[in-house]
């Protein structure tokens, strides 16, 4: 498929003043590109979802959006440090953020759930002592 | 109803100082979880919330929200003030619970969602 754009946001751990940067910026981007509606707010919250996971809980990584003429990837990759239970970080209100976290009112246990419901495909791979990638689709409306 | 209507309604006044209050209010909404309200949060929702930090009005904006209300007097510092005006996202500071401001927002018939 043709690539009609690509762009990559390094994102470090636990700096919570940029958060929301990245995402803030996918946002832009795509309505220049002349996305909206729906799927613009679903990319939207997901980036941010998937954003905020990796200042909270990796050790860095970076964020990547591609848009292609009939969809938008994100991928996010992480240095780690991996995610020991896979299953149990699906599940609704699971959480392991710690108490900086908790205090700025994140760690509710719904950041992968939500990326998951708002992506049209969704795809993680981790593993403990390694990093962790999320890939999510998001299908644009011809 | 517009957000001027909502700040009259809940004696509010803008902390905000860039941002057109003309927005519609489709819904109302109050939680400080951030990451609750960003699996729940919707377009034109005001977002009652005792949180103040730089990320609500990521949150918000990211979510095109109406208003970021703030409940019994809380203000916001002036950074992230500067943040709300540049993401065009309106901020009220209430001196009403944040009980109150939902009673009064759910009694002119504003939905829990849009």
């Amino acid at each position: 498929m043709e690539e009609l754009f690509r762009i990559s946001y390094p994102v470090a751990a636990a700096d919570y003043t940029s958060a929301g940067k990245a995402s803030t910026d996918i946002k832009k981007r795509l309505k220049q590109l002349g996305v909206g509606g729906d799927v613009l707010r679903r990319v939207a919250v997901a980036s941010y979802e998937v954003e905020l996971n990796l200042v909270i809980h990796s050790m860095g990584g970076e964020l990547t959006l591609t848009v292609f003429p009939d969809a938008a990837q994100l991928v996010s990759a992480d240095v780690g440090p991996g995610i020991p239970d896979l299953e149990m970080a699906m599940r609704e209100g699971y959480s392991t953020a710690n108490d900086e976290a908790r205090s700025l009112g994140f760690g509710a246990g719904m950041g992968l759930p939500n990326m998951k419901r708002n992506a049209d495909e969704f795809n993680i791979t981790s593993a403990p002592g390694s990093g962790t990638t999320i890939t999510m689709l998001f299908r644009l409306q011809a | 109803m517009k957000v001027s209507d909502l700040a009259s309604l809940i004696e509010a006044r803008k902390l905000t100082t860039e941002v057109t209050e003309d927005r519609e209010i489709l819904c109302g909404y109050v939680c400080d979880l951030l990451s609750w309200v960003m699996a729940h949060g919707e377009e034109g929702m005001a977002w009652v919330t005792v949180q103040t930090h730089l990320n609500v009005i990521a949150v918000a904006a990211l979510a095109e929200m109406a208003c970021v209300v703030l409940p019994e007097g809380i203000t916001m510092e002036q950074e992230v003030l500067d943040k709300a005006n540049a993401e065009e996202m309106c901020v009220l500071s209430s001196p009403l619970t944040a009980y109150e401001i939902c009673g009064r927002l759910a009694g002119q018939g504003i939905p829990a969602h849009g």
